[in-house]
C-alpha cells in the first residue's frame, strides 16, 4: 500500500529542496504561485477529473475561502490560522450548497459546467457591490510577519507551507482513489445508469467529492490571500482562476493524483520561459497557454503524465510499466 | 420473493406496461418472454427502481418498494443487468467488478477479493487485468453478469444476457447462470433465446403490448395459442393447428 504514495513523496522532497537550489526571489516567487495553483487545481480535479463533473466556476470555492479568510481578519481581528480554517469550511459548504442545487436538478456535462460559472459571477459581482468585502476597492490585509499571522519574512518558508498544502492535498487524493469512494466516484464519471445498478448513491457521492473539492480550492484560496495580502473581487471571483486550475489539471493529466501539480508547472513554466525569449510582446505567455491546451486535447488526452505513461510502456513493453502515478 | 402487482407505465399518450403482474418464487428461475416492444424492458426497469411506474406497486420480500430509488433497491438485493452492455469502459475488469463488489465490502483489499473470486465463476478469470472496452461482446455480457453477482444480490434480473452471443457460447453460459441459481439466487430474466427459456425457466411469464397475456410451465406457454398469435399475427394458431391436421 504505501508503494502507491512513493510518488507522491519523490516530487514533494524535490519541490521542498527547491530554497536550497535556487534563492532568487523570481524563482520562488513563481515556485509558490505555482504550488497555489496546483492545489486549487487538485480540487478541481477530484471533482473533473475523478468525478467527471466539469466545473468551470471553482473561483466559486477560490474566492470564498480568500474572502472569508480576509474579512475574519480585517474586520474582526481574528488569527490568520483560524480564519484559514473558517475559510475551508465555508469553501466547502459553498460548494456543498452549489452541488445540491445542481446535481440534485441533475444537472450533467455542459449544463453543469455554465451553471457554475453562474454561481461564480453571480458571487463576483456581490463581492463588487458589498460593503462588507471592501467592494471595488478590494481588502488589503495588514503587512504583520509572524507565524501566528501566516505571514512569512523569507519566501522559502511560505513555500514550504503551501508545498505541505499540496503534499496533503495529494495524499487525500490518493487516498480517496483507493477507497471504496473514490471507485464509487470512478464509476459515476464512467456511467451513472451501471453505478446506480450497483448500488451507488450517484447524487451522495457528487456531493461528497465537490465538498471535498471545494474545500482543497478553498484552501489555495486562502494561501493566495496570505502570499500577496490583497484581495478585490476579480482576483478572488474572477474567471482567470477557474480557468487556471481546470487547466493545470487538463495539461497535467485529469483523474491522475499528480496530473495537477505536473500541469501547474507545465504550464506555467511555459509560459515563464516564452516570456523570457519573446518578453516584449504583451500576452505571449497566454498565447503559449493556449497552444498547449491545443497540443494536448489533440494528441495527449491523457495530458502530459498520460503522454509519459504511454511512451514508458511503449519502450518497455515487455516488461509491465507501473502506470499510476 | 418479487411481487409485481398491477403495474401500468404511461409515456405520454403510448401505454407501454398495462395492468401487468407476475410474481417470483424464492430460488426459482421465472422467464419473462414476449415479442420485441411488448414492455419487457421497461417492466424490468420498473422492477429495478431505474423508473416509477404510472400505478401499482413492487413488493419484495414482503416490502412495498415502489418508491425506493434503484441504489436502495441495489442494497435490499436487487441487482440487474442491462440489456445494452453498460461497462465503465475506462476501468479494466476487476475495477469493473469491485464497484459491484464495494456495495458489501468497505475495503478496497475485501473488495477486490471478491471481484476476482466472481469474475473466475464467470469465466472471466483471465481476463481481470484488461480494459473493459477490449473484451467481445461474449465478454460484455460475462462482466456484465459478474458486476451485477458482485454486489450479493438476492434476486438477480438479466435482461437478454445471451442475445448477441453465438450457439457455442449459449452452451457455455447456460451452466453458469444455473450454478448461480444453485447458490441460492432467485432469477427473473428477459430472454428470446427459447433454447435456454426451456432449459432454465420452471415458470415463465408473457407480456404482448404491455398485457400479460400468459403464464406457466415452458412447454405449455409456447403451445397457447394466445401466445403463438402474438408472435406470429391472428388467426395463425389456427392456420397451425389446421396445418398439423392434415399433416397427420
Amino acid at each position: 500500500m504505501m508503494r502507491t504514495y512513493l510518488p507522491i513523496l519523490a516530487i514533494v522532497g524535490l519541490i521542498a529542496a527547491i530554497p536550497f537550489a535556487v534563492t532568487s526571489n523570481t524563482a520562488l516567487n513563481f515556485v509558490v504561485f505555482v504550488l497555489i495553483i496546483a492545489l486549487g487545481a487538485q480540487g478541481w480535479n477530484l471533482l473533473g477529473g475523478v468525478g467527471g463533473q466539469f466545473s468551470f466556476g471553482h473561483a466559486a470555492f477560490f474566492g470564498t475561502g480568500a474572502y472569508v479568510s480576509a474579512i475574519l481578519q480585517v474586520r474582526y481581528g481574528l488569527n490568520a490560522w483560524i480564519a484559514m480554517a473558517a475559510g475551508i469550511l465555508l469553501g466547502a459548504a459553498v460548494a456543498w450548497g452549489i452541488g445540491f442545487l445542481s446535481f440534485r436538478a441533475g444537472l450533467r456535462g455542459s449544463y453543469f459546467a455554465l451553471v457554475t460559472l453562474a454561481f461564480a459571477e453571480v458571487l463576483r459581482i456581490l463581492a463588487n457591490a458589498v460593503p462588507i468585502t471592501g467592494g471595488a476597492a478590494g481588502l488589503l490585509l495588514k503587512l504583520d510577519i509572524g507565524v501566528l499571522n501566516l505571514q512569512f519574512a523569507s519566501r522559502a518558508a511560505f513555500l514550504w507551507l503551501a508545498l505541505g498544502c499540496v503534499a496533503a492535498g495529494l495524499v487525500l487524493c490518493r487516498w480517496i482513489m483507493d477507497s471504496r469512494f473514490g471507485a464509487q466516484l470512478v464509476a459515476v464519471r464512467e456511467n451513472e445508469d451501471a453505478a446506480r445498478a450497483l448500488g451507488v448513491d450517484v447524487l451522495a457521492v457528487k456531493l461528497k467529492a465537490i465538498t471535498v473539492s471545494g474545500a482543497l480550492t478553498a484552501a489555495a484560496g486562502c494561501l493566495y490571500l496570505q502570499y500577496f495580502l490583497y484581495l478585490d473581487a476579480n482576483i478572488a471571483y474572477g474567471v482567470w482562476i477557474s480557468i487556471e486550475v481546470l487547466l493545470a489539471a487538463m495539461v497535467g493529466g485529469r483523474g491522475l493524483v499528480l496530473g495537477p501539480l505536473v500541469g501547474a508547472f507545465t504550464l506555467h513554466g511555459l509560459g515563464d520561459l516564452t516570456k523570457q525569449f519573446a518578453g516584449g510582446i504583451p500576452g505571449i505567455d497566454l498565447a503559449a497557454y493556449g497552444t498547449v491546451l491545443i497540443l494536448v486535447v489533440a494528441f495527449a488526452p491523457g495530458g502530459v503524465l498520460g503522454l509519459l505513461t504511454r511512451l514508458w510502456t511503449r519502450r518497455a513493453a515487455a516488461q509491465p510499466a507501473g502506470g499510476r502515478a | 420473493m418479487l411481487d409485481v402487482q398491477d403495474i401500468t407505465m404511461r409515456f405520454g399518450g403510448l401505454v407501454a406496461v398495462s395492468g401487468a403482474s407476475l410474481s417470483v418464487p424464492k430460488g426459482a428461475i421465472v422467464g419473462l418472454i414476449g415479442p420485441n416492444g411488448a414492455g419487457k424492458t421497461t417492466l424490468f426497469t420498473i422492477i429495478a427502481g431505474f423508473q416509477a411506474p404510472s400505478a401499482g406497486r413492487v413488493a419484495f420480500g414482503g416490502q412495498d418498494i415502489t418508491g425506493k430509488p434503484a441504489h436502495i433497491r441495489a442494497r435490499l438485493g436487487i441487482a440487474r443487468t442491462f440489456q445494452i452492455v453498460q461497462p465503465f469502459a475506462g476501468l479494466n475488469v476487476r475495477e469493473n467488478i469491485a464497484v459491484g463488489a464495494y456495495l458489501r465490502h468497505a475495503r478496497r483489499a475485501d473488495a477486490h477479493a471478491r471481484a476476482e473470486e466472481v469474475a473466475r465463476r464467470v469465466g472471466l478469470g483471465v481476463d481481470l487485468d484488461k480494459p473493459a472496452a477490449s473484451l467481445t461482446v461474449a465478454g460484455r455480457k460475462r462482466l456484465e453478469l459478474a458486476r451485477a453477482l458482485a454486489t450479493e444480490p438476492l434476486l438477480l434480473l438479466l435482461d437478454e444476457v445471451l442475445a448477441g452471443l453465438n450457439p457455442s457460447e449459449i452452451r457455455d453460459i447456460i451452466p453458469v447462470i444455473q450454478a448461480i441459481r444453485d447458490d441460492g439466487v432467485t432469477i427473473l430474466m428477459i430472454e428470446h433465446v427459447m433454447q435456454a427459456v426451456m432449459n432454465l425457466c420452471s415458470h415463465v411469464h408473457v407480456l404482448a403490448r404491455g398485457r400479460m397475456i400468459a403464464q406457466g410451465a415452458p412447454r405449455d406457454v409456447c403451445a397457447d395459442p394466445a401466445v403463438i398469435e402474438a408472435y406470429l399475427g391472428k388467426g395463425a394458431a389456427g392456420r397451425i393447428e389446421a396445418g398439423e391436421a392434415s399433416d397427420a
